[in-house]
């Protein structure tokens, strides 16, 4: 039972991670990961939706008709990215990167992580061990957000968190800020992924 | 005049893909021959120009501040704008299951070609990304959001149809083995999104 919930934890992170092994939820990753703290809050805000919304899901499972379930976890999961919103909006510094992040916090209703996890394993388990699923898989896809913002941040305005950490003579590259270099970080984090773990090679 | 450029617009300088990476789950997926991204592009461009206008008038007449006023003067403050994800969503959801049924009942040979990517279009963010662009473009009327929706659509499908061309082409190339299939299109994407930035200077 320990080794069983170890691996719904750690699994996501590493091998089965949702970005870079499963492709899904790129929309919002690229979007999202020009400013390490913009990235952030992205990140929690999803680990809290996908937790919350396996977890209701899971608690509803045995209810939901068949036929109509999209709809009703989409309902389950809009309710979530709402509240997320509205708390966001509500804080006295989140207001800013709110606005920053415009559509994509609402984007994360389609997020196809959330609702992949909500298929694939909150209607086949009980509420807790969804809970963690939907945790770590929000976990796995905020470590590549965060690596992919770090590097962009880092190379695009030579700051951290707004921070200035090369020295000034350093000078920026824009490439990097630019939308399409996203795509490309992207690939090189799984050509690397791939690198490391030769089982996850495509033939 | 302004309908040209708006809808030139969206296909190229706000190109769906490679501006707001909208709808990039399956635009990745579903990409590896040209003739199941074909199907995937006009599904999408069909059910953008079905919901868009709803959403807009959902917009109009329910959701924004003050736009219950028709019901009565006392109505006049009321702001629902917090409940507009909810509602987009559910239009959305609710229309493509709707025809889901419809094309497997009355037309089952479509329904044999496009039926697989019809549920996945329920979760394309391009589709609830543009009704939640078109409330933040704040469109004068309803004709502007369906040519706003077309525009969009077709800028999605030419994607991924030139996506998956080019996917054919590099399955015969001799790419390093970490590198094949997901690495190789992602960086693919990201050398055409630097050829679509050509487009972003242009005003109209």
């Amino acid at each position: 039972m320990a080794q069983k919930l170890k691996d719904t934890i750690l699994n996501p992170i590493l091998k089965g991670n949702p970005i870079t092994v499963l492709v899904l939820g790129i929309c919002s990753s690229l979007a999202v990961t020009v400013q390490l703290k913009g990235a952030l809050v992205m990140a929690l805000s999803v680990i809290a939706v996908t937790g919350l919304s396996s977890f209701v899901c899971s608690l509803l499972r045995n209810t939901i008709p068949n036929r109509v379930r999209i709809i009703v976890q989409l309902v389950v999961v809009a309710m979530m990215v709402i509240l997320v919103d509205q708390i966001l909006k509500a804080g006295e510094g989140t207001y800013a990167i709110d606005k920053q992040l415009s559509v994509y916090i609402g984007l994360i209703i389609t997020n196809c992580i959330v609702m992949g996890r909500i298929e694939a394993f909150a209607l086949g388990n009980k509420p807790i061990p969804s809970l963690l699923d939907g945790l770590a898989n929000g976990a796995g896809y905020g470590l590549i957000l965060v690596i992919v913002a770090f590097l962009r941040e880092l190379l695009g305005s030579g700051t951290l968190f707004g921070f200035q950490v090369l020295p000034a003579s350093y000078v920026p590259n824009n490439l990097v800020i630019l939308p399409p270099f996203a795509l490309i970080l992207l690939g090189c984090i799984i050509w690397a992924h791939r690198a490391y773990d030769k089982s996850l090679q495509e033939k | 005049m302004e309908y040209i450029s708006l809808f030139v617009k969206s296909i190229f300088v706000d190109n769906m893909i490679f501006a707001y990476f909208l709808g990039m789950c399956s635009y990745l997926a579903v990409s590896k021959n040209v003739k199941t991204a074909n199907g995937l592009g006009l599904a999408v461009i069909f059910v953008l120009l079905c919901t868009l206008p709803i959403n807009y008038l959902l917009n109009k007449f329910v959701l924004q501040a003050g736009a219950l006023r028709w019901l009565g003067e006392s109505f006049a403050d009321v702001d629902l704008s917090f409940l507009s994800f909810i509602l987009f969503i559910a239009v959305i959801a609710a229309f493509v299951q709707l025809v889901e049924m419809i094309v497997e009942k009355y037309l089952p040979s479509l329904y044999a070609s496009l039926g697989i990517f019809l549920p996945l279009i329920a979760v394309n963010c391009a589709i609830l990304g543009a009704s939640l662009f078109m409330q933040q473009k704040e469109f004068a009327s309803v004709g502007e959001a369906e040519v706003y929706a077309l525009g969009s659509g077709i800028g999605w499908y030419l994607a991924i149809v030139a996506l998956a061309a080019i996917r054919e082409k590099l399955s015969y190339s001799n790419i390093p083995a970490p590198l094949k299939g997901t690495g190789i299109a992602f960086i693919t994407v990201g050398l055409m999104g630097m050829a679509f930035m050509i487009f972003m200077g242009i005003q109209l």
